[in-house]
């Protein structure tokens, strides 16, 4: 919190002045953040007739959910008319294994990683840390011959491997900040006790971390969701997450453009992650910022 | 918590497994790294010397394939787009987070919905916010139109279908979704600088304004350094964003190296080229983290 005697000098109107002038920048900011969201969802409640008239501001006439019914089940990607719901649950079957490995294996690194420091385990660590940096353009050639050599390309269980073993690098640099955090003298007295290396793991550690787990689910949820490239890379036709299924859905050429269905699906794909964010938005932050300082 | 007892001879060699089990534990996530991460840039640095077409060939043919890209038109405007998009994104995504960071830091009553709404675009992935932008963007129906409807017969805004201007379409919906992100990470900084240095300003009569530009801003060095880390780095890696918004057109007016990689990689055949232009992006990263890890590094070691 700033400091209550900020403001000590001003005299009352020129504070007036100064508090309308950071309310009306804020609220127009605000506007503006929120007027895609509004675009999107008013198209789709509305009709064709009603979008071709042209007045994207304006409010539905009435709320009209045919193009959500649309997009859900029915509207047309390349050749296929199932909408988005067998991609949503590709995404839902994709992330959910590799959020779960890549959070359990890096918090397993991130333990050994900053409780025994072993000979060579900052260079350990700074190497796996490189993950985070590369543009992923730079593995996908290898990783399509790779994922074809062990016979799971364009498959689900290929974007969950991919999605795994990329997300290590975040989800161990997580929890081994974290973990250094935590004093060595609870590891130390746990050994005196003969406790072993998963028994003080398990018992001491994971009940301590809590919150960092929360965060690298949200961040490996939300980045493994969102992700485009692999998934446009590795897969076609059925086995594509919601995001490729979504810019196909939309690429795909029909007699009349429903902006209203478009619209809809964008926000069936992006309503999961929005709902983690509303409901965990605190810990969404926490993750962004850990993440990105040094990510 | 006492340990299970074994026999006396199986305990040497457990004894000595779980000295090791640290590193046991890590080989696996370490090995995977090594392989997937430097085991395959090696190997796509390896088919950039090759004339890798369809399929992966291993002759190699030194520099060609980094001759071929410098040599065409389509990667010149990929790389020159990077530029013109990395400094406005960058640019304006640090100005416009830093504004609302410093703004929200008034003692605002609404603090916590402001933020939340500044932020929210993070969460949504760039095939939605291309697929939102693009179609508030689109003349016949979109923004001019609505606008041209309110009366204002000849507004223009037509950028997305122009071919010189359709780089900064990209740029405006790309600082949408950053900006709140580096609003929250100014805001996190803001709230740890030293009150009691500000205090003893305001005693002396500062302005709030001078003590934002003299003080409090030079004490943020370090989010600025960070926050344009993280832009630089995301603009590198862009890729989505124009898929879904221009699909980089006109033509290839608005396509950037991610975008050309994935062309020629999986729309042209051309392997080799795909390859040399990702070490071109890897690169680019690299000009930019190394440095920076390097002063990280340092600084801590100092500290």
């Amino acid at each position: 919190m700033p400091n209550s005697s900020r403001l000590a000098g001003a005299n009352g109107k020129r504070r007036m002045a100064g508090r309308i002038f950071i309310w009306s920048l804020l609220l127009f900011a605000a506007f503006v953040y929120l007027t895609p969201l509004y675009v999107v969802i008013a198209t789709s409640l509305k009709d064709l007739a009603e979008i071709r008239a042209g007045a994207l501001l304006d409010l539905p006439h009435e709320l009209n959910f045919s193009a959500w019914q649309a997009a859900w089940s029915n509207a047309c990607i390349g050749v296929r008319c199932e909408g988005l719901k067998p991609y949503f649950l590709n995404s839902i079957l994709m992330s959910v294994p590799a959020v779960i490995l890549s959070t359990a294996l890096g918090a397993l690194s991130g333990f050994a990683l900053s409780k025994f420091r072993f000979k060579g385990a900052n260079t350990v660590f700074s190497l796996m840390l490189f993950g985070c940096f590369i543009p992923l353009q730079i593995v996908i050639l290898p990783m399509a011959q790779t994922l074809g050599f062990l016979g799971i390309a364009n498959s689900i269980s290929g974007l969950i491997l991919v999605h795994t073993i990329y997300g290590i690098s975040f989800t161990t640099l997580f929890f081994r900040n974290y973990y250094v955090t935590i004093p060595n003298d609870l590891v130390k007295a746990a050994t005196m006790d003969g406790a072993g290396f998963f028994q003080i793991f398990w018992r001491i550690m994971i009940p301590l971390s809590q919150p960092i787990i929360v965060v690298s689910i949200i961040w490996q949820f939300t980045q493994i969701w969102n992700e485009f490239l692999l998934g446009a890379s590795f897969t076609t036709g059925g086995a594509q997450p919601v995001t490729v299924a979504l810019n196909n859905l939309i690429n795909t050429t029909t007699s009349v453009k429903q902006y209203n269905v478009d619209m809809a699906a964008a926000l069936i794909a992006a309503a999961p992650t929005l709902l983690v964010y509303v409901v965990a938005g605190r810990y969404f932050v926490r993750g962004l910022t850990a993440g990105a300082i040094k990510g | 918590m006492p340990q299970p007892k074994g026999g006396s001879s199986h305990r040497t060699v457990l004894d000595k497994l779980s000295r090791f089990l640290p590193q046991l534990v890590v080989a696996p996530s370490f090995l995977l790294i090594l392989f997937f991460v430097y085991g395959f840039i090696i190997w796509t640095g390896y088919i950039s010397f090759t004339d890798s077409r369809m399929l992966p060939a291993y002759e190699v043919q030194g520099f060609r394939q980094y001759f071929r890209l410098f040599a065409m038109d389509r990667w010149d405007v990929a790389f020159d787009n990077l530029l013109v998009f990395g400094a406005f994104y960058i640019t304006l995504s640090l100005a416009i987070g830093c504004l609302l960071a410093v703004l929200l830091d008034q003692r605002i009553r609404a603090e916590g919905a402001l933020r939340t709404i500044y932020l929210y675009p993070m969460a949504i992935s760039f095939i939605v916010t291309g697929t939102a932008w693009k179609w508030m963007l689109n003349p016949s129906l979109g923004i001019e139109s609505y606008i041209r409807g309110l009366g204002w017969e000849s507004f223009r805004f037509d950028w997305i279908v122009d071919k010189d201007m359709a780089i900064y379409v990209v740029v405006i919906a790309a600082v949408w979704q950053a900006s709140g992100f580096v609003m929250a990470l100014f805001l996190s900084a803001l709230r740890s600088v030293d009150q009691e240095i500000v205090k003893a300003a305001y005693l002396d009569g500062a302005s709030t304004t001078r003590i934002y530009l003299g003080i409090i801003l030079p004490s943020l060095r370090p989010v600025f350094l960070s926050a344009f880390v993280i832009l630089a780095h995301l603009s590198i890696k862009s890729f989505d964003l124009v898929v879904a918004l221009t699909g980089g057109g006109p033509g290839y007016a608005s396509t950037l190296p991610a975008n050309f990689m994935y062309e020629m990689t999986f729309r042209r055949n051309q392997i080799g080229l795909g390859a040399a232009s990702a070490v071109m992006m890897l690169l680019t990263v690299a000009a930019i983290m190394v440095p920076y890890l390097y002063s990280e590094l340092r600084g801590k070691r100092h500290a």
